[in-house]
């Protein structure tokens, strides 16, 4: 089975200069990208055994003397390519704010409290059925300099490899139901509805443990799909 | 069939996660208690080939340093194989994964410890010059921009398939060129995110 890339998929990302988020302005490239074939150096990629993780690196609540503040919760799913087959034995690495909404991070000066429980850092390898699970707190809203009165929605940042090197995706996991969509002008980034909805997991009543954590529900699609003869046949 | 999840950005916090080490670029205190998953290193004990230092500058349409941009790469080994390369044998140093990953300082600084990749197989039965993928992350990049580079003192980079593609005006911002002096070879390799002199990134 060898896998391809078709580039109409990614019709749904943001464009490079999306000039409501200031910061792209001076980031994103002014000329036209060079369109290249997939080469081997693309179509191969970078693969993480599982001796690159410690027991416990997908528990963001057991890094700490202590347990840290805020809404205990689970958030799992299942890395896929466009086939909807699961994508195994992946890296999948996640970073956040803690529940008030402060990151670790030296630069970030939001004056909410650091809590010395949470760093909010977490990895893991998805199983043969590319599921992947951590257990973290609820990340908080919080503010930042794009414009008057900007807050980000609560998220998690999500970095995921894939089958090679075209698969690599940085994102960020979202909340069901979240008050500050409107406003964000990096989640309206997306701007298909849909495809900005890909990006919202689900609470999970089914996998939410009682008298112990709720459960949010995301699955990650990435690029890659099974060559057909139709194709073949455009070649 | 299934869409794809959209991208979004790094932002600017993710250093504690992807790049803890990297901190000591940035403030002499230390590091972030978190392990990384890979570095800027990527030297092992099993890497055969010639050792090579890469450092750079990533700077915006002003020219200004992006101090907070992750620079990723994923290279051949000194023999032109991949490690994880589908339908090809496994490669026998495996310690040598060929990816790596570089925080910016705040001078937007990057550096990679590495051996230099021999040539690999291109399409069409071609072969390609000796190149570094480079995949790139910064708050204010929405998705990853992909480069590559390729070598100064490579007189194979004439016939390279992919850089035949780049118009000729453009190609030398693809070009890390070979410094003078210095105990370990070292190739400068200055990135433009946008304007004057802007590098060439790749629509794949």
């Amino acid at each position: 089975m060898s896998l391809i890339y078709p580039k109409e998929s990614l019709s749904a990302y943001p464009k490079h200069l999306s000039p409501e988020y200031k910061s792209t302005v001076k980031r994103s490239p002014s000329k036209p990208l060079i369109i290249v074939p997939h080469t081997l150096s693309e179509l191969s990629g970078p693969a993480f055994g599982h001796d690159a993780m410690q027991e416990g690196d997908n528990d963001l609540t057991k890094q700490g003397k202590g347990e840290p503040l805020g809404e205990r919760i689970i958030v799992h799913g299942r890395v896929l390519d466009e086939d909807k087959r699961p994508v195994p034995d992946t890296l999948v690495e996640i970073w956040q704010a803690n529940a008030c909404g402060r990151y670790v991070h030296i630069v970030d000066q939001h004056p909410a409290p650091l809590d010395p429980n949470f760093t909010g850092a977490g990895r893991t390898i998805t199983d043969k059925n590319g599921y992947y699970k951590f257990i973290t707190v609820k990340p908080g809203a919080y503010p930042w300099g794009n414009h008057h009165n900007a807050w980000r929605p609560n998220h998690i940042h999500f970095s995921v490899f894939g089958q090679s090197f075209l698969t690599r995706l940085v994102t960020q996991m979202y909340f069901p139901g979240d008050y500050l969509f409107p406003y964000d002008p990096i989640f309206n980034s997306v701007t298909d509805e849909k495809a900005r909805n890909r990006m919202v997991s689900a609470f999970d009543l089914e996998n939410t443990i009682p008298d112990w954590a709720l459960a949010f529900r995301w699955d990650i699609v990435l690029r890659g799909r099974e060559q057909t003869p139709l194709d073949n046949d455009e070649h | 069939m299934s869409e794809i999840t959209p991208s979004q950005t790094v932002g600017p916090f993710f250093a504690y996660g992807l790049t803890p080490k990297g901190r000591n670029k940035w403030d002499p205190n230390g590091t972030y208690s978190w392990k990384e998953t890979a570095g800027d290193n990527l030297i092992t004990p099993d890497a055969t080939g010639t050792k090579i230092r890469i450092e750079g500058c990533i700077s915006d349409a002003d020219g200004a340093p992006i101090n907070d941009a992750m620079l990723e790469i994923w290279q051949a080994d000194s023999q032109g194989r991949y490690l994880h390369a589908r339908g090809e044998a496994p490669r026998p140093n495996a310690k040598f994964t060929g990816f790596g990953r570089s925080a910016t300082d705040k001078q937007g600084v990057f550096s990679f410890d590495t051996i230099k990749p021999g040539a690999v197989a291109g399409p069409n039965g071609k072969t390609q010059a000796p190149h570094i993928v480079f995949c790139i992350f910064s708050r204010g990049m929405l998705r990853q921009v992909y480069t590559r580079l390729y070598f100064s003192d490579e007189a194979a980079n004439a016939a390279d398939p992919i850089l035949a593609l780049v118009p000729a005006d453009r190609r030398g911002t693809l070009i890390a060129h070979k410094q003078t002096g210095g105990a370990v070879p070292t190739y400068r390799f200055d990135i433009r995110v946008q304007g004057d002199n802007e590098t060439v990134f790749f629509d794949i």
